[in-house]
């Protein structure tokens, strides 16, 4: 199996703080990896990386071989806040970032109302994002990521806010997002960071527990499909 | 043709959010008039006719730049309420045209400013101009241009310091002293017919080739500014 991520002896550093230190590891395109961890263990930090938002202080990271900033296309990212504009709708919010995905080679954008529908939202609800829930924002923001029919998805803490009902809904829709067909051929791939690891576990095929920067342990439901190695 | 569909794309959103909220428009407006009404009171313009004719031009683009600095300072803010400027800087879209359709966002609340400060200015100052005022025409929007370029450039560079408030005017001021040396001038002389035409023409040109430069400066400049941390 191709690899879609890799880190390559990755360190991130902020002022005296390690947040990362020497983290090395490959993701296989069409793997989903659970990451779980203690708050400050490094589970943003290493999504934030692959998504290309903070770049490394030592070490090397590639997305399809290549750097992440040359793969904005292809990578989605789904952080804890909804990365929504308050004062849009949700159909309004999504419809701009679409428009943000356009491009001439590719129709790869899905529908707007199609995303919303698929998380449950009324795409012709009038109400404006800063009226939402939280739970309602963080399905919008789903619905964000998935319009852009990503190739890899990194999402941050997907259930925190969610009942459990919507967060086992969450984790069919994810389960199913994975069986649908990419325009590239290439299959999908999910990076997932939670503290609710039983609501993940449908979804893990590995499970990576992060301690104080590094990996800690690394649990693979289905080695063969995974390479060997991670190293901390 | 795809970039200008981009710059159009963030153009909307920022006049659709500005609709919903008028954070920026109404802030400038009372800010302007409330120049404009400092100054007159100050200046007596009914009793020097003379004077206000010539110093007006230079009050009118004080009221313009201390009012703009209000809104260029909340341009970025909404987007990083809720991280969207992280969405932003992962869209696969050139960050440039993230940048000019902001810049034209400014540009068109700014001169909506204008357009209702400009009869209240030429009442309370008592203004008839002597030159060509359509020279007016050019002036406004080539000096709005000036201050909206730099203003939002410098407010994106700003973004993450902790006083970006204060940061901007500090920034924004000293290197708009030449557009504002010629934005004055220009409209000095249209005002008072003190200077030819000629002359006002070359400080319109002056003024242009303000924009040309920095325009392309900031545009060239402004993804190293999204993507620093």
């Amino acid at each position: 199996m191709p690899i879609a991520a890799e880190l390559h002896a990755v360190s991130r550093i902020y002022g005296t703080f390690a947040a990362l230190r020497n983290v090395s590891i490959a993701f296989p395109a069409g793997s989903c990896t659970v990451i779980l961890g203690e708050n400050g263990a490094g589970k943003s930090t290493l999504l934030r990386l692959l998504s290309g938002l903070t770049t490394p202080t030592r070490g090397t990271i590639s997305i399809f071989g290549d750097t992440p900033q040359k793969n904005r296309g292809r990578l989605a990212y789904m952080s804890h806040a909804p990365m929504l504009y308050e004062e849009l709708t949700a159909l309004e919010n999504l419809k701009y970032f679409a428009s943000l995905h356009r491009d001439d080679q590719c129709a790869c954008v899905g529908s707007p109302e199609m995303a919303l529908r698929a998380v449950n939202l009324d795409p012709n609800l009038t109400r404006t994002v800063s009226q939402y829930s939280q739970g309602m924002r963080q399905r919008a923001s789903l619905a964000r990521v998935l319009q852009t029919d990503p190739e890899i998805l990194l999402l941050d803490e997907p259930f925190s806010n969610l009942d459990v009902a919507s967060a086992h809904q969450m984790v069919e829709l994810l389960a199913d997002f994975r069986t649908w067909p990419h325009h590239s051929g290439n299959p999908r791939t999910i990076l997932l960071t939670t503290h609710q690891a039983h609501l993940a576990e449908p979804l893990a095929e590995t499970t990576l527990t992060m301690l104080n920067g590094q990996i800690a342990s690394r649990i693979d439901r289905n080695p063969a499909s995974t390479p060997a190695g991670p190293t901390a | 043709m795809n970039y200008f569909h981009h710059v159009l794309d963030h153009l909307r959103k920022d006049l659709r959010l500005e609709w919903r909220g008028r954070d920026a428009i109404n802030g400038m407006l009372f800010f302007a008039l409330l120049v404009v009404a400092i100054f007159s009171l100050a200046f007596d313009p009914t009793g020097f006719p003379t004077t206000t004719r010539q110093i007006s031009g230079g009050v009118l683009w004080v009221a313009i730049l201390f009012s703009s600095i209000t809104a260029l300072n909340q341009a970025w803010i909404r987007e990083l309420r809720n991280h969207v400027l992280d969405a932003q800087r992962m869209a696969p879209s050139p960050a440039s045209s993230l940048f000019v359709g902001k810049a034209l966002a400014n540009l068109v609340f700014v001169l909506c400013v204008e357009v209702i400060l400009a009869p209240i200015f030429i009442i309370f100052y008592n203004l008839h101009p002597l030159g060509n005022s359509w020279l007016f025409l050019l002036v406004m929007p080539l000096g709005t241009w000036a201050l909206v370029v730099n203003g939002t450039f410098f407010a994106a560079l700003g973004l993450r310091a902790r006083n970006r408030e204060l940061l901007l005017p500090l920034l924004l001021f000293p290197i708009s002293l030449p557009a504002i040396l010629a934005m004055v001038q220009a409209s000095s002389g249209i005002l008072t017919s003190d200077i030819d035409a000629i002359q006002i023409g070359l400080w319109i040109k002056q003024l242009a080739a303000y924009d040309i430069i920095f325009t392309t400066l900031c545009i060239l400049l402004f993804e190293t500014i999204l993507h620093a941390e």
